[in-house]
């Protein structure tokens, strides 16, 4: 386990390694409510209009993080805003606003001729993580750790009925709201681990994964968390070992443990539900 | 004392009116139907009343008060089609949920508070159930959890939205029992129904709706066949179900 060795030896594996769990953890937790509350899409967009405000906070020579948690939930938002004040239907809505702001960035980014920054942002570099990073990952992940801590009864009571919630009087809009904040701010603090292009993956599949092996959402958003972090680590061991970009690494690291749940789970698993049909069939045709 | 009391209430989905000029009142502690063909706007009057869509106009008081004021005294039931059934929670964290109202933000549920949701799940008979995951009752199982839910509430004001649309017979006769004694008790509650035969042996009152309102009062008042003609739009078979009856 020469890797082991090097974790000992090298400060910013040391680094790297207390950022991806951070990440991990964090992306399973937020994760999971994105995937119960049907908002992966959602996901998919507030990471992408992340870009512009990378580029922007770049060219003011600001850290990365200020600009692009801004745009996020700036899009966040616009997409309320388009889909509740006109027939557009949410995901519609989604649709537009972040290609826009995707394009936007990209085009921002081409401007200021960053074009090694573009590639890093896009599919991440593990590797490179600063302290000031690895700083502002634990930050966050304090910040995300805490508020799901504190308004657990509220996330997850809007999260399984919203009108039942609405209807006693919880703010819903402002939950909804709030977890799109936490999301932008998961997302951008992801993006030196993972990408813009692949923080979905770690969104949703380790969540997606839990949900197939949980009847309990507290349960689950513990397992997506030990999912998300166990890809990370992963991620984190190609990416050194053999030069890989950290985010496709990951992204299939989490897809991996999909498909064993997916096949092998014991109440949802395909496979262990096909053998328990063809045993019944077996029963019905028997006596023929 | 008339403590119900619903005025000029219109509602629109961008911008086409679903429901117009809607008003009524009712004393408090009674049974009452809301009853109405399919698309007449039932659900769509209920939501309003409990402030969850915007209305073009109108006004709810409850107690002289408007609605929103004692919100944590009301306990809705949504139509069962809005839920997610896979979501991960299990029977009794299901009711369970109905305690939150009372706590408030930052408290956490208490044992006396999983005893009593226990209690409620008792009630309509589901507690060998308790740890099942909602998604594998059966649609009248469900429907009990969710008025199990909505008793943990221990709210005064009860609007259910049909509670009894595609349920067994065993189940239908536990809610309908449980509604009649929180009626007994004192306690008001709102039933968005549209079958028409029970209505006689459910009901102390009546909202017979058809995006106006057609008549609303006691249910021998309201249940006759000139009045359901005109809500129904004479259609053929429901008239054989109330002139039998009335
Ligand atoms: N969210 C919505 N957006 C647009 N139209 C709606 C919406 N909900 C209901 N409607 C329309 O409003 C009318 C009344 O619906 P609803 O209140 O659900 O009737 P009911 O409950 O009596 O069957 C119907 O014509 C329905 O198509
Ligand atoms: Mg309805």
């Amino acid at each position: 386990m020469e890797f082991i060795q090097d974790m000992m030896n090298y400060e910013f594996l040391q680094k790297a390694l207390i950022t991806s769990i951070v990440v991990g953890i964090i992306c399973g937790v937020i994760g999971s409510f994105i995937v119960l509350r049907g908002m992966a899409l959602m996901g998919d967009a507030v990471s992408h209009a992340v870009l512009p405000g990378v580029a922007i906070s770049y060219m003011l020579g600001i850290n990365y993080f200020y600009g692009a948690v801004l745009t996020g939930i700036l899009s966040a938002i616009g997409i309320g805003i388009i889909s509740q004040n006109s027939r557009v239907k949410n995901d519609s809505s989604i649709g537009i606003v972040f290609s826009a702001a995707f394009a936007f960035g990209i085009i921002l980014i081409t401007l200021a001729q960053s074009a090694t920054d573009l590639t890093q942002i896009l599919f991440g570099n593990v590797l490179s993580v600063r302290s000031s990073d690895m700083w502002l990952t634990i930050i966050v992940g304090v910040v995300v750790l805490l508020s799901v801590l504190l308004f657990y009864k509220e996330f997850l009571v809007s999260s399984f009925d919203e009108t039942m919630a609405a209807a006693y009087g919880l703010k819903v809009r402002m939950i909804h709201y709030a977890i799109m904040v936490l999301l932008t701010l998961v997302t951008v603090a992801s993006l030196q681990t993972v990408g813009v292009i692949l923080v979905i993956s770690m969104l949703i599949t380790p969540a997606a994964t839990a949900y197939l092996l949980t009847n309990r959402m507290s349960v689950m958003i513990f397992m997506a968390a030990f999912f998300g972090a166990l890809s990370a680590i992963i991620g984190l061991y190609f990416s050194f070992t053999y030069n890989l970009p950290s985010g496709p690494v990951i992204a299939l690291a989490t897809t991996a443990m999909f498909l064993v749940a997916f096949l092998f789970s014991p109440k949802q698993g395909v496979l262990l539900r096909t053998l328990r049909i063809n045993k019944r069939k077996d029963i019905f045709t028997d006596p023929v | 004392m008339q403590q119900i009391n619903v005025k000029k209430l219109s509602v629109s989905y961008y911008g086409k009116q679903v429901i117009s000029n809607v008003s009524f009142s009712f004393e408090s502690g009674k049974l009452i139907g809301i009853i109405g063909p399919n698309g007449a706007g039932k659900s769509t009057m209920m939501k309003a009343m409990l402030g969850l869509i915007p209305r073009d106009s109108g006004e709810v008081m409850i107690e002289d008060q408007p609605l929103q004021t004692i919100q944590k005294k009301i306990a809705y039931v949504p139509q069962r089609s809005n839920i997610d059934w896979d979501f991960p929670i299990i029977v009794k964290d299901t009711v369970l949920l109905g305690t939150f109202p009372k706590l408030g933000l930052f408290r956490r549920p208490k044992k006396h508070d999983r005893n009593w949701a226990m209690e409620c799940l008792k009630k309509v008979g589901m507690e060998k159930y308790a740890k099942n995951q909602i998604g594998e009752l059966s649609g009248g199982q469900q429907q009990r959890v969710f008025l199990a839910r909505a008793l943990a509430q221990k709210a005064e004001y009860f609007f259910l939205d049909e509670p009894f649309v595609g349920i067994d017979v065993a189940s239908e006769e536990v809610i309908i029992r449980i509604l009649k004694d929180l009626r007994n008790e004192g306690k008001t509650v709102f039933v968005v129904h549209h079958d028409l035969s029970k209505v006689k042996s459910y009901f102390d009152d009546l909202v017979l709706i058809n995006k106006e309102i057609i008549s609303s009062g006691p249910v021998e008042y309201v249940f006759k066949p000139k009045l359901m003609q005109k809500a129904y739009n004479y259609s053929l078979n429901m008239m054989e179900s109330v002139g039998g009856e009335v």
